[in-house]
């Protein structure tokens, strides 16, 4: 599988070249080149800004279908607790559930399940002190893929435990073999979505060689189908089996409280998250145990395949859980806490660096500072890439030209001019035309480019 | 080959102090260096930028980057360091209560700066000012 897959995709057809997405990225990782935007693959961390913000719906997130069910003996749907949140009216979620087989799932299986496992793993880890502290919640996959591309000190803080999605599938898939005798190849387990970089992760996951979930559908994808079916159902089955704490998972501030420890921090929204993991890096936060990190503002129930308005659904879910046990689900029922470990480590992967010998680097930089130097320091976006610095970079690496930039292409156009009139007056008049600060006497040509 | 550096570290805008370490951090992870490295000069520096905003009015930093070592250089005219070997220890600080509130004074600043770079130098004069050289070595 290739190591840099992302769920987010271009429309090439819809994308008409403007600057939203690329002013948008977190890792300035999107460039408008030839009018379309690109993706520069190793730097994305399928955070879903750019898919949030395209005015013009060019940019996709990829997901299964839900055909693929078709391909399994025996399927089990595993609904992210931000599924909840998402009902009008809603006041049991054995309706959700019971809605889920309704659709043709043989049966489900909630994350919460699995959130309130890892609750009680990360406790336990905490407690034992053998994590550098403090720890880092590793159940965003967009976070993690920011620091493993931008925060190398941060990597080892990272919590190596696998995320709820990935307990529950696993444990949902032992049920259902325990249920069926069928061998595990043939049980499909499918987890229900409000995050495109879910689906990178099952694909290219990280602390893991494989995903335990065969295929990520999409909540906004199913969400018609299964509003129908929870309409219109002939019996509830009372089939949840999860508390507040794993319920609570689905909003920022969720996983941080299931700890039952005061000495944490939440942060919601990638820019939020950003400005968080810089103050850690220089050691500002110290004194801290855990840090929550949600690259969505509100958490999941803010991810890109969310029917609802997050903050809507987060309101949804506290009165839901209302009357919820407050757990149900303890580390024992995992069986061995090494299955819920991590095999592989986070390595930091140091995508932006200009070179890979840093005397080599050095000699970029100053020539990148040269021609930042000569930009107009705007931002404006229009040659493609998201800042004048960020143009510069382009073209010491040989992907631009200073050139790309409209305001160095009207200078030069205009100090043709002035050389052009120059000869021209010379020839006619035989005099010179009087010129200032290479600037070409034009009428008009000033004020252009306030238009 | 060489990179040098240059901030104006502005002593009137608290809200801004760090701005010049932050920076010096980027082209430095930019410039792949390893990150204990970059680590280390972050910080040091940040705590010397501190120093300069919360004592001296703010400053100057010149940074020096050669592939084997980096070098900051704040100089700033404040009114200097009386007790060099005082401002030293661990604890000891004359910062005023509206910087402590926002949990600076810990007297940690000075130490940090010697704990985590390779070399460090105070030159400072009562009424004139003070320049404090750091430097992390590549190894």
């Amino acid at each position: 599988m290739d190591r840099f897959f992302h769920s987010v995709t271009l429309e090439k057809d819809l994308c008409v070249g403007c600057t939203n997405c690329i002013k948008r990225c977190p890792t300035q990782a999107i460039r408008v080149r030839a009018g379309k935007a690109q993706i520069i693959s190793e730097r994305c961390i399928d955070c879903g800004e750019c898919v949030r913000v395209c005015p013009h719906h060019a940019k996709k997130a990829r997901h299964d279908p839900l055909s693929m069910m078709k391909e399994f003996t025996y399927t089990v749907a595993l609904p992210a607790p931000a599924l909840y949140g998402q009902f009008n009216h809603l006041d049991d979620i054995d309706i959700v559930l019971s809605g889920l087989k309704a659709l043709g799932f043989d049966e489900v299986f909630e994350v919460s399940r699995g959130a309130e496992i890892v609750s009680d793993a990360t406790r336990l880890m905490l407690g034992d002190n053998r994590l550098k502290k403090p720890v880092i919640s590793s159940a965003c996959p967009a976070v993690v893929r920011l620091i493993r591309v931008r925060f190398p000190d941060l990597c080892e803080h990272v919590l190596p435990l696998k995320a709820p999605m990935e307990v529950a599938a696993l444990l949902a898939r032992e049920e259902a073999v325990r249920k069926t005798g069928l061998p595990p190849e043939q049980i499909g387990v499918f987890f229900l979505s409000p995050c495109a970089a879910k689906v990178t992760d099952v694909r290219v996951p990280i602390g893991m060689e494989k995903s335990h979930v065969d295929g990520v559908l999409a909540i906004s994808d199913i969400y018609p189908q299964l509003v129908g079916k929870m309409n219109h159902l002939e019996q509830t089955e009372p089939l949840s089996r999860s508390g507040i704490i794993g319920v609570s998972w689905s909003s920022i501030g969720g996983e941080a409280a299931g700890l039952l420890n005061e000495n944490h921090l939440a942060a919601d929204g990638i820019d939020n998250v950003i400005k968080v993991l810089e103050e850690l890096e220089d050691e500002k936060l110290q004194e801290l145990d855990f840090i929550e990190l949600n690259a969505c503002a509100g958490g999941c129930v803010g991810g890109i395949f969310a029917a609802e308005n997050g903050y809507v659904a987060r309101a949804r879910i506290q009165r839901l859980r209302k009357y919820l046990p407050v757990s149900c689900n303890r580390l024992e029922d995992a069986g061995d806490m090494r299955r819920l470990e991590w095999t592989e480590t986070l390595e930091y992967a140091p995508v932006m660096s200009l070179a890979e010998n840093v005397e080599e680097a050095m000699r970029l930089m100053q020539e990148l500072d040269r021609i930042c130097e000569r930009l107009p320091q705007l931002d404006c976006g229009s040659c493609g890439a998201p800042t004048c610095r960020a143009l510069a970079e382009d073209v010491v690496r040989g992907l631009a030209r200073e050139n790309d930039c409209i305001f160095r292409m009207r200078k030069e156009i205009q100090d043709i001019a002035a050389r052009l009139s120059q000869i021209e007056g010379a020839a006619t008049y035989g005099e010179q035309e009087p010129i200032q600060n290479g600037k070409a006497p034009l009428e008009g040509a000033e004020s252009e480019g306030t238009a | 080959m060489n990179l040098q550096l240059h901030y104006e570290v502005p002593g009137d805008d608290f809200t801004r102090a760090g701005e010049a370490s932050s920076a010096v951090k980027k082209k430095m992870k930019q410039l792949g260096f390893q990150p204990d490295v970059v680590r280390r000069m972050a910080i040091a520096m940040y705590e010397g930028e501190i120093n300069m905003v919360i004592h001296a009015g703010g400053g100057e930093a010149d940074i020096e980057i050669l592939p084997d070592r980096v070098t900051a250089v704040l100089t700033d005219h404040g009114p200097g360091i009386p007790d060099v070997e005082q401002a030293m220890q661990e604890g000891w600080s004359t910062a005023p209560d509206n910087v402590r509130t926002l949990g600076f004074g810990a007297g940690m600043g000075l130490p940090n700066i010697k704990k985590y770079t390779d070399e460090m130098k105070i030159e400072t004069e009562i009424g004139r000012g003070t320049v404090m050289t750091m430097t992390v070595l590549v190894k």
